[in-house]
């Protein structure tokens, strides 16, 4: 299995091809009168991870925002499978196969983590049993947890937590918005193993992160944002290695 | 040392020394004290217009005054210098009931029967014993309690279940009281058919669901203090329109409308004007059907849609919950219920005039369900219940006008020492306990302060 999904990915990292599972066509989104996203073209193929990076206020979130349909375009697409789901609300995206992680972990405090879990199913008749399993086994500690309280847990538990409930929906894309945001870089480290091995088990993911690097090690392919546009875009180890990105958010070079 | 520090060193240790009477024993004390004279104050003679400070010279001088100073200071003396003692007692009495208490627990948990059987005997109680109460009891029994209950019931969908804070609850009451005398012809300008007052109930319905949606439609952006205030607003505005459009609904001089009455054709029966005793069997089918509506809707997906909104709105729409759709609903489902209970109301007292909704009422049924316990329906019958039923038994025992300072009083020592309520949810026992130990939020119309980072 393992070795099958080597060579897809593979494939993928070097030149996606066919439908992508994800794109983003010149999309353009408006707080008011502030344009925050000035016209964005990114895609998301089968099986890959592809990271958005930038600085703060780059349009980083309000493009996964977007894309999960919590917020509406002004003009330009939002494609899935080649079909246009812009305009579609966010709790009916869930349907079609996208799972999201919202910025802040936003775990239900006062459901117990099971609770939290089950409510990730919420689109299903019933929370299937072989998906909690599953999450269980990922996060070994959400299963130690499991009649704790989710407001209780520590940060990076949290944080496992709400991807937890997001997988609990069975998404075939999984939206991340800054899964390291606040945790100590220890737990930051095992969440993208966690995820790392969430992909070799058949998710695509889209993460957005500030911490670069450890993105960059993780995903097959990055877009850098810059004030609400794409500024440069491209496999993650070219990225990486990549001397503006590496002044810019490796902090390297500068001096 | 420089001249600066050593100010800065007086200061603290101004700020550090404790003298006698701010040690937390004395402090107690001195509470207590104070306590016993607004007793005094509030139970002594009361004051006239003429003579300001006759009530001050009064109540200082009674020896009522030395009644309570003996019972305030002698509770601060038993728990200050026998706590001991109290201990050793109270520990004595709870190893003895502990074991019998425990069991009783595990067998309400676990056994079906007893469960069943003590609802059983509730069902039982609640059917046979009113009718051997006094007439005055049964009315109120009837016109109040009965109504609040269902009042009461509804309410707590909107604030115990999808947390949304409601002041104007009455407004829908009123809407369902208006909608009955409008379909009766009763008011002023004529329906275009006279409907019994049964089939009231159903148009009822639809109208407090419509204005429920009128009202929650455009306030769902809103959250906690925000939608408080509008939902007050709702008020006023139904309030003063039935008050000031006399032509339409009759105003303050209100309407004659009539009672229930069912014609079936082979069998008809009418609910007289005396005996409140049909009302109540009527009103108990009415809130045993909602009641067990309710309870199968909690445990339903509907029910813990509310709940994930109410916790977090973002998280619950990213797990597929439609929120607006859910809150819409919360509101439509609670605006129903009220307006059935304002149709009862109508056509039991037979006479409604605006009056009869002012916004104290809706003060009052919000505190009948966090007195209860919000989101358990069993808490929110037994709160309307005994709110309801406390200040007529004050009637015989104080100052009818102090009946509600009475109730005042037991709201806040009750917030104090049991927030969550006589009979908590399951979940708002969690919510208060997390608040405690200083990681949520005891607030369930707001965000949680605690778990979240952005």
């Amino acid at each position: 299995m393992s070795g099958t999904a080597e060579v897809t990915k593979e494939q993928a990292a070097g030149q996606p091809e066919g439908t992508p599972v994800l794109e983003l066509r010149d999309l353009r989104v408006f707080y008011g009168a502030i344009e925050a996203l000035k016209g964005i073209d990114l895609a998301v193929y089968e099986g890959e991870v592809v990271a958005l990076l930038g600085a703060n206020g780059a349009g980083k979130s309000t493009t996964l925002r977007t894309a999960s349909g919590m917020l509406a375009p002004r003009s330009g697409r939002v494609l899935l499978h080649g079909e246009r789901v812009d305009g579609i609300k966010s709790h009916d995206l869930v349907r079609f196969g996208i799972g999201h992680v919202p910025e802040g972990r936003r775990v239900f405090p006062r459901m117990t983590v099971r609770e939290n879990l089950e409510m990730g199913a919420y689109r299903f008749k019933s929370p299937d049993r072989d998906t909690l399993d599953r999450v269980y086994s990922l996060f070994p500690r959400l299963h130690e947890r499991r009649t704790q309280l989710g407001g209780t847990l520590s940060g990076g538990e949290q944080q496992m937590l709400a991807i937890g409930r997001a997988l609990m929906g069975k998404p075939e894309l999984l939206l991340l918005d800054e899964p390291s945001m606040g945790l100590a870089p220890l737990i930051v480290a095992q969440i993208f193993d966690i995820l790392k091995e969430i992909n070799e088990q058949g998710t695509t993911v889209l993460l957005v992160e500030q911490n670069a690097s450890q993105a960059l090690q993780l995903a097959d392919r990055g877009y850098v944002l810059e004030t609400g546009a794409v500024a440069m875009s491209g496999e993650a180890s070219r990225l990486l290695a990549d001397p503006r990105v590496r002044e810019a958010y490796l902090g390297e070079g500068a001096a | 040392m420089s001249a600066e520090a050593l100010v800065r060193g007086r200061a603290a240790e101004r700020l550090r020394t404790v003298r006698w009477y701010q040690r937390p024993r004395w402090k107690r004390l001195g509470a207590m004290i104070a306590l016993a004279v607004l007793a005094v104050m509030v139970t002594g003679v009361q004051g006239t217009q003429r003579d300001l400070f006759y009530a001050l010279e009064e109540n200082l001088t009674s020896p009522l005054l030395l009644v309570w100073l003996a019972l305030t200071v002698g509770v601060w003396a038993v728990r200050e210098f026998l706590s001991p003692q109290v201990k050793a007692v109270s520990d004595g009495y709870r190893s003895v009931v502990e074991e019998p208490r425990g069991k009783l627990r595990r067998a309400w948990r676990e056994e079906k029967w007893l469960r069943w059987g003590a609802l059983g005997a509730l069902v039982a109680a609640a059917v046979f014993l009113p009718s051997g109460l006094e007439r005055y009891w049964q009315t109120v029994l009837v016109d109040q309690i009965a109504i609040y209950v269902l009042v009461a019931i509804g309410l707590n969908v909107v604030i115990g279940w999808a947390g949304m804070l409601d002041l104007g609850f009455i407004a829908f009451f009123a809407i369902g009281a208006y909608s009955a005398a409008y379909w009766t012809g009763a008011l002023p300008v004529q329906p275009p058919m006279e409907l019994n007052n049964f089939a009231v109930i159903p148009v009822a319905i639809v109208t407090c669901l419509l204005a429920g949606v009128l009202l929650g439609a455009p306030t769902l952006r809103l959250r906690g203090d925000y939608l408080a205030i509008v939902t007050l607003g709702f008020h006023e505005i139904v309030y003063l329109t039935a008050k000031n459009l006399d032509d339409v609904t009759g105003g303050t001089g209100g309407v004659k409308v009539e009672r229930f009455s069912l014609d079936l054709g082979f069998w008809s029966y009418e609910w007289g004007v005396i005996d409140p005793m049909p009302y109540y069997y009527l009103l108990l089918v009415f809130i045993a059907v909602v009641v067990f509506f309710f309870w199968r809707l909690e445990h339903s997906k509907v029910g813990r849609a509310w709940t994930a909104i109410r916790e977090d709105e973002v998280a619950a729409a990213s797990t597929g919950v439609n929120t607006v759709r859910f809150k819409l609903m919360a509101f439509a489902i609670g605006a129903s219920t009220s307006g059935v209970a304002g149709v009862a109301y109508a056509s039991k007292v037979g006479y409604i005039n605006s009056e009869n909704f002012v916004i104290l009422l809706s003060v009052l049924v919000l505190a009948y369900v966090i007195f209860g316990g919000m989101g358990s329906i069993a808490g929110v019958l037994f709160g309307a219940a005994f709110l309801v039923w406390l200040p007529e038994a004050l009637r015989d025992f104080v100052d009818p006008k102090d009946r509600y300072m009475y109730l005042g009083v037991l709201l806040v020592i009750m917030m104090i020492y049991r927030p969550q309520g006589v009979i908590p949810s399951r979940r708002r026992a969690r919510e208060l306990k997390l608040s405690e130990s200083g990681e949520s939020d005891a607030d369930a119309m707001t965000e949680p302060a605690g778990g979240r980072l952005s």
